[in-house]
């Protein structure tokens, strides 16, 4: 296992049903790395996110084989912590998801499940994370109206801030941009940059240019596959898999 | 050319039946309403509803039948609401479809068929002869609360079941428990299905009339605690024209139960409006 590694996925594989999504995967993130995970529909993106804070539980009928460890300790030991875990690796979903409530109670309803309430340290929290989504500006005169009001772009960032209210150590991002303009997602990717400071991230790309303007390394998955991992760079100008090579110079996909 | 007119005809034949359909149902409603109110208007005076009946109801008003009335929908709903909202929450969050789900559903639906007369035996002879509560308020509600159980437990299932999934992820990816998960957003974004489903109940409450009979009596006199039997209004309007006491009074009675229903859908739809505008 490599030392110093935020997450490590050994030989993972995940079946739903009958049928298996992600085929014997070794992986390795970094601490404060941007890493992108792409490929094309189908291929098991989603799945290995939602693996990675055991969303995949609330499913029925799906396995696994192999390990996922996070700071060294594997997740899917029976004593982990469910809710500290998923409140250590913060997802945000591929479409935006504003609860129908408030702003301030969609940002504050991470913090409100492990009992902060107090008002003022609550505020300070909530607009701790719309700035770190850079909404804050654009919000900080209607907290307390419906959250569906807000535009696409603004919804998908303030679930980027729910997610931020809990501070977890690893972000996930599924397509963060899809459906946004390109406005919104310029945005969305600046703010990316800015929170790699103090985040891992994991980013599953909205289309492969996304993937080469932030992120640090990239895996290309195909078909449950990792086919091959790497540096930005390197995957995206000198591929050492075929499959890879015909995938970013937009042979198929 | 003989399609065309075929077509036509079917089409002209079909519309003639389906607005004699509509037309008829609400031709029907109006007469009932028509009828009802009619007789019954003239009674309504302010006496008539705050002065309690005289000589078996010959006389008087409806203020004890009134009152009971309310009682026994209040502990019907208190009740059911509550254990079917649970049974709903049961069968959608917490079981996935199995065997026990499948059971749990065959039983209300079969509950939903049962006549009321035969829950009002059940009542009669459960709660007012075995558990000894007599005729009152609580052996009546407590068979309504039953009787209630299926439409509570559809609609609330129907309702949690259309909260989008997705919600349910949110909330379980920032590290909610499963009830947290329940009571923060799948309740209150399922509410207004639920408040539709227990709307539905009072009014069958307020209606039923067999049941009640046989579980909370027909008394007239002011009820003083959860024990004392009761007549509801329902049972009031049957005794009345029943036994020809007074027809007059029995037509009040039944207008003066129409507006009551008819009052509370009003208040009730207006409150869940103004919830859904709230959180929208």
């Amino acid at each position: 296992m490599s030392q110093g590694s935020k997450i490590v996925i050994k030989d993972f594989t995940f079946y739903y049903d009958s049928s298996q999504a992600l085929r014997n995967i070794n992986l390795a993130i970094r601490p404060k790395e941007i890493f992108t995970i792409f490929g094309p529909a189908r291929s098991g993106k989603t799945t290995i996110l939602k693996s990675l804070n055991r969303l995949t539980d609330l499913t029925l009928g799906t396995r696994h084989t192999g390990a996922i460890f996070l700071d060294g300790i594997d997740i899917y030991d029976p004593k982990v912590d469910l809710t500290q875990l998923r409140r250590r690796i913060g997802m945000v979903f591929d479409l935006p998801t504003a609860l129908p409530m408030s702003i301030f109670d969609n940002v504050a309803y991470g913090p409100r499940l492990i009992k902060i309430v107090q008002g003022k340290r609550l505020a300070e929290i909530v607009e701790k994370a719309l700035r770190s989504a850079v909404l804050w500006e654009e919000v900080k005169d209607r907290l307390h109206t419906s959250a569906l009001r807000l535009s696409g772009g603004q919804q998908q960032r303030l679930c980027l801030a729910r997610t931020l209210a809990l501070e977890p150590e690893v972000l996930m991002l599924d397509e963060p941009c899809s459906g946004l303009d390109p406005i919104s997602t310029a945005s969305i990717e600046e703010t990316l940059v800015q929170l790699k400071k103090d985040y891992t991230i994991i980013l599953v790309p909205h289309n492969i240019q996304q993937a080469s303007r932030v992120a640090d390394r990239a895996g290309f998955f195909l078909n449950g596959d990792l086919v091959e991992e790497g540096t930005v760079y390197q995957i995206f100008t000198k591929p050492l898999d075929k499959r890879t090579e015909d995938y970013v110079t937009g042979r198929f996909g | 050319m003989i399609i065309n007119r075929t077509r036509y005809l079917t089409q002209g034949i079909a519309k003639i039946l389906i607005w004699m359909g509509a037309l008829s149902t609400i031709a029907v409603m109006i007469l009932i309403l028509f009828q009802i109110l009619k007789e019954g208007l003239p009674v309504l005076t302010l006496r008539f509803f705050l002065e309690s009946p005289k000589s078996m109801g010959r006389e008087g008003g409806i203020f004890s039948t009134l009152i009971g009335t309310a009682a026994l929908t209040v502990v019907a709903i208190l009740v059911g609401a509550p254990f079917g909202v649970g049974t709903a929450v049961f069968l959608r969050e917490y079981t996935q479809e199995s065997k026990i789900s499948r059971v749990i559903r065959f039983g209300t639906d079969c509950l939903a068929g049962v006549p009321s007369i035969i829950f009002g035996l059940f009542g009669f002879v459960f709660f007012v002869i075995k558990l000894n509560m007599g005729w009152s308020i609580l052996s009546g509600g407590l068979t309504l609360s039953a009787m209630i159980l299926p439409t509570v437990i559809s609609t609330a299932e129907e309702s949690i079941k259309a909260v989008p999934n997705s919600y349910r992820e949110v909330s379980y990816s920032l590290g909610g428990t499963r009830w947290q998960t329940v009571t923060r957003v799948v309740l209150p974004n399922a509410l207004p299905g639920i408040f539709t489903g227990i709307l539905l109940s009072i009014g069958r409450s307020i209606g039923e009339t067999a049941a009640v009979i046989l579980t909370a009596g027909s008394s007239l006199v002011m009820p003083t605690s959860l024990f004392s039997p009761i007549r509801t209004m329902s049972v009031h309007f049957y005794i009345l024209a029943r036994e020809g006491i007074s027809m007059e009074m029995a037509y009040g009675t039944g207008a003066a139960l129409i507006l009551l229903v008819l009052m509370i859908n009003m208040v009730a739809q207006w409150l869940i409006n103004r919830y859904i505008r709230h959180r929208t």
